[in-house]
């Protein structure tokens, strides 16, 4: 399903967080928000999922205005950064959580939900750990439980804060392809947010760079590589080779 | 600018929350407070001056104030020795030992009223050693401050406690591996990190002392101008049904106490304000 | 590091070696010392005492003054004030910390001090409210008479009264645990589709079950307890609005001092459950943060 918002603004007290945005997403299509921290990205991510209400402008999904509706009926999977597992239940539970809270007539029958927590456990490779419990994974299995928990409610987009933030270059890497691979797979429209521009040109089909409340440039990741719009996105993308390269000597 | 009331979150129960809150606070709490001011503006400023000046109320306030600043002392001395060995010294039972701290919160005061009457009483057992020095506790300032200090411990130790545990051992390190004895930088490094925390736990401990009725009564022996404690003449009053005369002491007690609270708001803010901005170093 | 090591290696072991930040061992022990021997002759003689004047007489004597009808009735009206007003406390607690921990709104901090105040307004005062509210010369006190309702002297006066005294424990133990967990687990919950009743039920509560427990137990154990407040609205009138605390003071004041404190052994066992259960608690809430 597509995204789309239009002119979106939004303060916290007396800074702007995001100064008209405007963003078409493809259905499908897999999109990455990068810019430096503070910028907005997250804000941007909350506001799409109704997580935050946007002062102006409009969200809307497949065509129609989701500006004014509440989170719990916009069928979004979000994976926020820290992952915000449900402590107290263990992997199976937090993943069943979403079907559980449905209501009588919508909810599936237990053995449904059985069935489909174990497929989504298999899908992330964590189908042993379904007894653990949150403070028991590492990170990168915490990750791969809080998207199969937004899976779980079968959404209509996917949403993902800073998904490999906080952890080892690693796990980063190897989860990145299988992230790819995973969306190759179930073509979910997705959105994720990255201050990483390696990841978010690896990655994302295309991908948008935010500036201090500000969409810069939107494009392809060739587009985004080789024609940097302004001299931020320029300076944006020099910057961290030559740091990297730093490191690496 | 923020909006008059709520900041738009995607989290429910606003409403609902305010409203149970405000019902509550309302009810209980500003409804029977302006009962308070509505009695005392009925008696009359030149009424009103008279009552809470009496030589019987005036009294009443130097022994309440008196003892409790005493107790206050006491307990700040005490507080910050057990505070001290709780947290530093190892010692066989250490657990047992800090769940009692909080017994004088948890001890029903009238409990803890007769109790020390007894201990301290001419044949408690504590008393009775005290008696043959000349030393008489029970029904005496003496014996209001002892109660005083007992309801006033845990304020001190408890929030002293956190703090000294937080402090770690590298300041007194690194104050000795500047040259300074280790009188020095107790007197230089450690005391002046716990001030703020330690005046904290003397003004609450003070707080509580100020309002102090059931542990205070059994002990005081309550004599008119000479052990008569300030809540207990608001209560001799209403027992006399002496309805303004009662409020018009309670207006005054209760003045101290929201300007006790307003200095323990200040000394939290500086505390927090002293260990964040040690955090940042 | 390793040249810390090795420095402390380096030092002769003979030489009992203090760390800077180390009192050397007679300091230790007389300090020790000192803060447990004041710790015992302030607080535990005094809970020793309680038991041994409520048993001076044997335990038959013991028996007899807790069992006696008066004893009984205080203390059904102690538990029947205290399930009467710690479940509202309870309400108002969460609903407030909820407020506190996650709205921002104007007045936000006027509130917390509100909230607050209870805790340093005297208990004598606490009931002087209630009684020039509702008392006969009060302001609500003729319109009430008029309609034969009793609060004052009576048992609705003694559960405001005791309202007034717990009013901030439950919300001052779950402010400061709701604004450490954050809100991202229930805004997840949020976005999983649960209504605000599943979210609270299904997420919050669980992350803060320990915190309110410990709460409800410390204002348990002020509701059972509260002497001052309640002296002044409850008149005390025997076997109808006398709690524990008031029936001790009378006893205590007819000089029975044993039955006096075999009653207040009842109450200071009540003292010593709350202790237990704060230090059992203490850990688990220090565990699951
Ligand atoms: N709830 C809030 N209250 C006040 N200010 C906020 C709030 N949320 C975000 N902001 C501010 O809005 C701006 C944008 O924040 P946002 O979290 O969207 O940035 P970001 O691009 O996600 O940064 P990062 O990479 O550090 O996560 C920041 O300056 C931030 O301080
Ligand atoms: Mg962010």
């Amino acid at each position: 399903m597509s995204i789309e918002v239009r002119d979106i603004h939004k303060r916290f007290g007396n800074h702007q967080a995001l100064a008209g945005v405007s963003l078409k997403v493809e259905t499908g299509s897999l999109v990455a928000l990068l810019g430096p921290s503070g910028s907005g990205k997250t804000s941007l991510l909350r506001i799409i999922a109704g997580l935050e209400r946007p002062d102006a402008g409009q969200v809307l999904f497949a065509g129609e205005d989701a500006t004014r509706q509440d989170a719990r009926h916009r069928r979004v999977g979000f994976v926020f950064q820290h992952y915000a597992l449900f402590r107290h239940m263990n992997v199976f539970e937090n993943v069943a959580f979403g079907l559980r809270v449905r209501g009588r007539a919508t909810r599936p029958s237990e053995q449904d939900i059985q069935g489909r927590v174990r497929e989504l456990l298999e899908l992330v490779q964590l189908g042993w750990m379904a007894d653990r419990y949150p403070s028991q994974l590492s990170g990168g299995q915490r990750q791969r439980v809080a998207l199969a928990r937004a899976l779980a409610v079968e959404p209509r987009v996917l949403l993902l804060d800073e998904p490999f933030g906080a952890l080892d270059a690693r796990v980063r890497r190897q989860l990145r392809a299988w992230l790819r691979g995973l969306h190759d797979k179930i073509g979910l429209t997705s959105v994720f947010v990255t201050h990483d521009q390696e990841e978010a040109l690896s990655l994302a089909h295309r991908v948008a760079v935010l500036n201090d409340g500000r969409i810069e440039q939107e494009g392809t990741p060739d587009d985004i590589a080789r024609r940097p719009a302004t001299p931020f996105v320029a300076d944006f993308l020099q910057a961290e080779p030559v740091a990297i390269c730093h490191a690496a000597q | 600018m923020r909006p008059l009331l709520r900041r738009e979150s995607v989290l429910p129960g606003f409403s609902l929350s305010l409203g149970v809150t405000s019902a509550f606070l309302g009810l209980l709490v500003l409804l029977p407070l302006a009962a308070l001011a509505v009695k005392a503006a009925s008696l009359g400023p030149a009424a009103f001056w008279a009552t809470v000046t009496d030589a019987r109320a005036l009294a009443a306030y130097r022994l309440s104030f008196g003892a409790s600043l005493a107790a206050a002392a006491l307990n700040g001395l005490f507080g910050l020795l057990v505070a001290w060995v709780l947290v530093r010294y190892p010692f066989p039972g250490k657990r047992l030992v800090d769940a009692l701290v909080d017994l004088p919160f948890a001890l029903p005061t009238a409990v803890a009223g007769i109790t020390l009457t007894t201990l301290y009483g001419p044949n408690g057992w504590i008393g009775r050693h005290l008696e043959p020095l000349g030393l008489k506790v029970a029904f005496t300032e003496l014996g209001i401050t002892v109660a005083l200090t007992f309801i006033g411990l845990p304020f001190v130790v408890r929030t002293l406690q956190p703090v000294i545990e937080e402090m770690g051992t590298d300041a007194e390190e690194a104050a000795a591996s500047l040259g300074a004895g280790r009188v020095q930088a107790l007197w230089r490094v450690v005391l002046p990190t716990l001030l703020p925390a330690w005046l904290t736990g003397v003004t609450l401990a003070l707080s509580r002392a100020l309002g102090e009725y059931g542990s205070v009564v059994f002990i005081a022996g309550n004599m008119p101008m000479q052990t008569e404690i300030a809540p207990l003449l608001i209560m001799t009053r209403l027992e006399q049904y002496d309805y303004a005369g009662a409020t018009a002491i309670a207006l005054v007690m209760l003045f101290a106490s929201l300007l006790l609270l307003l200095a323990i708001g200040t000394l939290q803010a500086w505390s927090v304000r002293r260990s964040l901005g040690e955090a940042a170093s | 590091m390793s040249a810390i090591v090795a420095a402390r290696r380096a030092q002769p072991l003979t030489r009992a070696a203090l760390s800077a930040s180390e009192d050397s061992r007679p300091v230790r022990l007389a300090l020790t010392a000192a803060a447990l021997g004041f710790l015992g002759l302030f607080l535990f003689l005094p809970l020793v005492a309680v038991f041994t004047e409520a048993l001076s007489k044997g335990g038959e004597a013991w028996v007899a003054a807790v069992s006696e009808p008066e004893a009984r009735a205080a203390l059904w009206l102690t538990l029947k004030v205290a399930a009467l007003s710690v479940p509202l406390v309870t309400v108002f607690g969460v609903a407030a910390a909820w407020l506190i921990a996650r709205f921002d709104f104007r007045g936000r901090r006027l509130l917390l001090a509100l909230i607050d105040l209870p805790f340093a307004v005297s208990p004598v005062i606490a009931g002087l409210v209630f009684v020039l509210l509702f008392g006969r010369q009060g302001l609500f006190g003729p319109a009430l008479a008029e309609h034969g309702v009793k609060v004052i002297f009576a048992v609705p006066g003694i559960v405001l009264a005791t309202l007034f005294v717990t009013l901030p424990f439950v919300a001052r133990e779950l402010i400061p645990l709701l604004e450490a967990e954050g809100r991202d687990e229930e805004e997840a919950a949020r976005t999983l589709g649960a209504s605000g009743f599943q979210m609270f039920w299904r997420v919050t509560l669980p992350n803060i079950r320990f915190g309110l427990l410990y709460g409800v137990i410390l204002a348990n154990a002020r509701a059972m307890g509260e002497f001052g407040a309640v002296s002044v609205v409850s008149g005390h009138i025997r076997g109808l609005t006398n709690t524990l605390p008031l029936h001790v003071e009378i006893l205590y004041n007819e000089y029975r001092f044993q039955a006096a404190f075999a009653v207040a052994s009842l109450l200071a066992f009540l003292a010593i459950g709350t202790l237990v259960a704060k230090a059992l608690l203490e850990r688990r809430i220090g565990g699951s943060r």
